[in-house]
């Protein structure tokens, strides 16, 4: 029987996820000689056998690759065969280039799981169990390539029991470089408290407040049904009405609180554990401080065995929000900022590399991108001649690194104008070009000058820079997003951004592929009487847009109403914009909905919540030289308020009605064009009622329709928009 | 060219063109005034021009303001205001009594700084090619102390202090402007600020630098500040003297008090040991009643200044390139 022998190389998320033992397991199984390694570049493999084996090799290879593993690329060359042998794992070679991936954090698997539980097991109830099928990654990762003297687990020696099977390729740890157990890992720690654990838990069901060390930062616990927890927590994490994340025990405990469908039963118990957004059952039973106002719930399933051990133990749902003050980042280092709000802290000795926040998700969309997804790549749909950073946009900052075709989104970052978010920034991309070996040569930034991120942009030596209109990089988002160039007709809806003509942009039809666009319509522009203070505060647009109304907004505010008209009027710090975020402002508080908002979009979220889906009409809007005019949908909005309609079909309607003159502006635009893909971006394509309207209209229409998946339509996708425009700029087009 | 509201836009037009085009020792600095040694003498010579709408407005007019700006740039280069300057550039059909309005508080204010205006110059543009009037003011001081005062000579540590409430002009002028129909009692706090000045210098040679918050305000001054002298400024936001109507209108604006213009604040750096002394020096004047240590000169994050605001955050104050635009997506 002749053999032949093939070198293998293989790229992509393939260390620190058990793929060397899964490659010995299938090789030996196919009684195939040879060895597989881990390098900088990833995982080299030679094997030798017989041509059926051998082919069966290559095709199971990424066929039964570990859950984990992400393969993004396999060379195969043919090589001289050199004699039957066994397989081996060999040690990793240190030379060669950094195309080696840093895996994602997991949430625990199901063996780790069975091992936390089983009171024989040597981990039992040990909060730091974890594999190579789980556990953390990227937080604890200070430096390539990824083992365990490069994370934060270098200060924990591994007892004899560990490095055994951390040694023994057949072992589910080996080559686990987070592995640890009681006798040699991390411990958990409450002020001086002789059971943490027991005593949080004690705390908890007693509606204290607690400082809980998670993967990627401290977060704030509660009970969730606690007639007064979560309101103190509110009142002493000065948040106001921003909803907080729910964590559940298991999936009974969801199905009890919100409707939970398919999509929200795999993305709750998927490995990367996002918090979840669900539409929330009537008599939900958490305290009304909890989420108030929404119609939502954001849920999430333990994702650590601590999480595991607290929620069995409590047996009730917790309010599990980020560790911070309003507006500032989430705390990893040390609780310090969280004394005055915690009643204690629930800590260990485990030291958090990278803060990460939990990733959101709604109906398969990612909303925050962040723990489970960070590092991860993102392929893009062309090749960046030169690497480059993109500096993302000021609030939901994102960075984003990009070399070859792909591109590396950093965790949500927030908001640039903190400094020590600021800080997270300025490291976080030290940090990722280290990680991946990438030295920028091409840096992208926003138009906006005032833009920390633009700032930080311009203060970079010897780089080429590439300045990107806002809603253009909203588009390239989403395109990038669905591995597409384009060029498509780019309806980029969001609050505010900054535009070439010196007005604020938010409401925009543009033409567009990677390369550039054209603004090709957009909503009648009004002015934004005190800028970003017309933001803070709905009812400046409820006056700018209508300032004769004669409804309650107008009386409610009567004090500054006449002057914020005056300022409207006479362009007193009232620049133009074409916004549709603030045409949704414009609307809640004309409908009493919401005068001054106290986090992003919740006069619009809170405007979707009211409105009723089954009513199926929609205010009528001028669209005239594709500039629609949302003054008449609020004209019509008035007239019904006035004539004693219900709010929830007045707030249906109004979504209705921007829907239907975007659906009628797209096929105004496909005319002109000849174009039949329609990319929908920007913040306020997270109100699903409008996003869904809109995608249903066009696709009756016959248009084909791209969506946000992957990452953010807001703010948190711009990077990666950036990114893509910046590799289309700077390649050549041959003449 | 955007218009100059103090900010990044305007410095970057001044280091690009001019600075480029007239480089020279004494201009390199960029300071508010020049210090030149004539003979014994060592003279400061200052500048300014003056554009402003609504011409006349509550507590001053243009001509308060020519004049006062350039003491006041003077003073806080440590000299004592000498001489005057002054042109005109009228539009034709600018009425007569106004331009008399405007000499005669250029008179008083001269009178009150102990100045006199010692030569001048007018020109008329057509109808339509000003804003009715612009006035120039020169000015020549006298360095009578021996404190070297400046930027590079501030230190991580030292105090941050402001002469009194701030945002007074600005607000005032744009609350005249904007026919805004608010009820206020609000007025510019345009002054000659030398005497102020002469008091703090005398109880507290542990002055470094002093400037006049004008364009840009107290933000704009700090961050060129904590660039020049590759510092970190950092502000307590609850101890930022603001009047109670200023910082209503400048909610109502939307507009940041720290960026807003002042007439007659300026803003001392004072080694730590004597920020004491020299808020009480400050407050002993009526100019100075409000005066107050708003914050601490750092080593780290050096070129920013950062606000400790009443939630406990801490937020990045840069300078805005021209007029303020939306951020919030
Ligand atoms: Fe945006
Ligand atoms: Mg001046
Ligand atoms: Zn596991
Ligand atoms: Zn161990």
């Amino acid at each position: 029987m002749s053999r032949v022998g093939r070198d293998l190389r293989v790229t992509g998320v393939v260390q620190g996820v058990g793929f060397r033992p899964y490659v010995h397991r299938l090789a030996t199984g196919l009684r195939l000689s040879g060895r597989v390694g881990n390098d900088v570049a990833g995982v080299f493999i030679e094997i030798e056998g017989t041509h059926e084996n051998v082919a069966e090799f290559l095709a199971a290879l990424p066929r039964d690759a570990p859950p984990l593993a992400r393969i993004e690329r396999v060379e195969v060359t043919a090589c001289t065969t050199r004699g039957a042998g066994g397989f081996e794992i060999v040690t990793s070679r240190g030379d060669g280039t950094r195309d080696a991936l840093v895996p994602a954090d997991f949430a625990t698997c199901a063996d780790c799981l069975r091992e936390l539980f089983d009171p024989s097991d040597r981990r039992h109830r040990y909060p730091f169990v974890n594999c190579t099928h789980c556990g953390p990654r990227f937080t604890i990762v200070r430096d390539v390539p990824y083992d365990r003297m490069r994370t934060t687990m270098a200060g924990f020696p591994m007892c004899t029991a560990c490095r055994a099977e951390y040694t023994d390729p057949s072992d589910r740890r080996f080559h686990a470089e987070p592995t640890c157990c009681p006798a040699c890992g991390p411990r958990l720690a409450l002020g001086d408290s002789a059971d943490p654990l027991g005593d949080a838990v004690a705390r908890l069901a007693d509606g204290q407040v607690l400082a809980i060390k998670g993967l990627g930062g401290f977060h704030l616990a509660a009970l969730a049904a606690h007639p007064t927890a979560a309101s103190v927590l509110r009142s002493r994490k000065r948040r106001a009405d921003k909803p907080f994340a729910v964590m559940v025990t298991d999936l009974r405990q969801a199905a009890a609180l919100c409707e939970v469908d398919e999509t929200g039963e795999r993305e709750l118990t998927g490995h990367r554990r996002p918090i979840v957004l669900l539409p929330r059952r009537p008599h939900a039973g958490v305290a009304a401080a909890v989420a108030p106002a929404t119609g939502e719930l954001g849920l999430m399933l333990p994702y650590t065995p601590l999480h595991h051990l607290l929620l069995r133990d409590l047996g009730e749902p917790i309010v599990l929000t980020s560790g911070n003050l309003s507006d500032e980042p989430i705390a990893y280092r040390d609780a310090d900022r969280l004394i005055d709000v915690a009643d204690a802290v629930l800590t260990h000795d485990r030291p958090i590399h990278v803060r990460t926040d939990d990733s959101v998700v709604r109906g398969g969309t990612v909303l925050r991108r962040a723990r489970g997804h960070a590092p991860e790549p993102i392929g893009l749909p062309l090749r960046c001649p030169e690497p480059v950073l993109a500096c993302g946009a000021e609030l939901k900052n994102t960075f984003c690194l990009a070399r070859d075709s792909q591109a590396f989104l950093s965790p949500h970052i927030g908001d640039l104008t903190d400094h020590e978010t600021h800080t997270s920034f300025t490291e976080g991309i030290a940090h990722f070009q280290r990680l991946f070996g990438i030295t920028p040569r091409v840096v992208a930034h926003d138009l906006h000058p005032d833009y920390l991120s633009t700032r930080y942009a311009a203060g970079l030596d010897g780089v080429e820079l590439v300045a990107v209109q806002h809603h253009h990089a909203h588009i390239a988002s989403c395109l990038a997003d669905n591995g597409e160039t384009g060029p498509v007709i780019g309806v980029a809806f969001d609050g505010t951004g900054f535009g070439p003509d010196g007005t604020v942009w938010g409401g925009e039809f543009l033409v567009a592929d990677l390369a550039g666009y054209v603004r090709a319509g957009h909503l009648r522009p009004v002015p934004m009487p005190g800028g970003d203070a017309a933001v803070r505060q709905p009812w400046r647009m409820a006056a700018a847009y209508l300032p004769d109304v004669d409804l309650p907004v107008a009386q409610r505010n009567a004090a500054r109403w006449a002057p914020v008209v005056a300022m409207a009027r006479n362009a007193v710090n009232a620049p133009l914009t074409s916004s549709a975020g603030r045409l949704f402002d414009a609307a809640a508080a004309l409908l009493d909905v919401r005068d001054e908002i106290t986090y992003e979009g919740q006069a619009a979220i809170e405007l979707e919540q009211r409105a009723d889906p089954s009513t199926s009409d929609g205010y009528p809007a001028a669209v005239d030289d594709l500039v629609l005019c949302g003054e008449d949908l609020l004209r019509a909005l008035v007239a019904d308020r006035r004539a004693g309609v219900d709010l929830a079909v007045i707030a249906a309607r109004f979504h209705n009605g921007l829907a239907d003159a975007v659906v009628a502006c797209c096929a105004r635009l496909r005319e002109d064009t000849g174009l039949n893909a329609v990319a929908l971006s920007g913040g306020v394509f997270q109100n699903s009622l409008l996003s869904r309207r809109i995608s249903d209209g066009l696709h009756r229409n016959g248009f084909r329709v791209l969506t946000h998946r992957r990452v953010p339509a807001n703010d948190g996708g711009i990077s990666l928009g950036q990114a893509a425009i910046a590799a289309r700029l700077t390649t050549a087009v041959p003449a | 060219l955007a218009h100059g509201a103090g900010g990044k836009a305007t410095q970057t037009l001044v280091e690009a063109v001019f600075l480029e085009a007239f480089r020279n020792p004494v201009l390199e600095p960029l300071d508010d005034a020049a210090a030149l040694e004539i003979g014994l003498s060592r003279v400061a010579v200052t500048t300014d021009s003056f554009v402003v709408t609504p011409l006349f407005f509550p507590g001053g007019d243009i001509g308060h303001l020519a004049v006062n700006g350039t003491v006041n740039d003077l003073a806080v280069s440590g000299a004592r205001p000498l001489y005057l300057t002054a042109g005109f550039i009228l539009e034709e059909g600018f009425p007569v009594a106004d331009l008399m309005r405007i000499v005669t508080s250029m008179r008083e204010a001269a009178d009150a700084a102990g100045v006199h205006v010692v030569t001048g110059d007018t020109k008329v543009v057509q109808r339509g090619k000003g804003d009715g009037c612009y006035v120039n003011t020169s000015g020549i001081g006298v360095v009578e102390h021996a404190w070297r005062l400046g930027a590079h000579h501030v230190r991580p540590g030292d105090a941050v202090i402001v002469s009194g409430p701030i945002g007074d002009h600005g607000i005032t002028i744009m609350l005249a402007r904007g026919d805004l129909g608010i009820e206020s009692d609000l007025e510019s706090d345009t002054a000659p600020l030398h005497d102020l000045v002469a008091a703090l210098l005398e109880v507290a040679p542990g002055v470094r630098m002093m400037r006049d918050a004008t364009r840009g305000g107290v933000a704009t001054v700090l961050n060129e500040l904590a660039r020049a002298a590759e510092v970190s400024v950092v502000l307590e936001e609850d101890a930022i003297p603001v009047r109670p109507e200023v910082r209503g209108a400048a909610e109502l604006l939307g507009i940041d008090p720290l960026y807003v213009a002042c007439e007659g604040r300026f803003v001392a750096v004072v080694e730590e040991a004597q920020a004491g002394q020299a808020v009480e020096a400050l407050r002993a004047h009526p100019l100075g009643a409000q005066a107050a240590v708003i914050g601490r000169v750092g080593e780290a994050p050096a070129g920013l200044v950062l606000l400790k605001t009443a939630f406990g955050g801490t937020r990045i104050c840069d300078v805005l390139v021209g007029d303020p635009l939306p951020r919030i997506c």
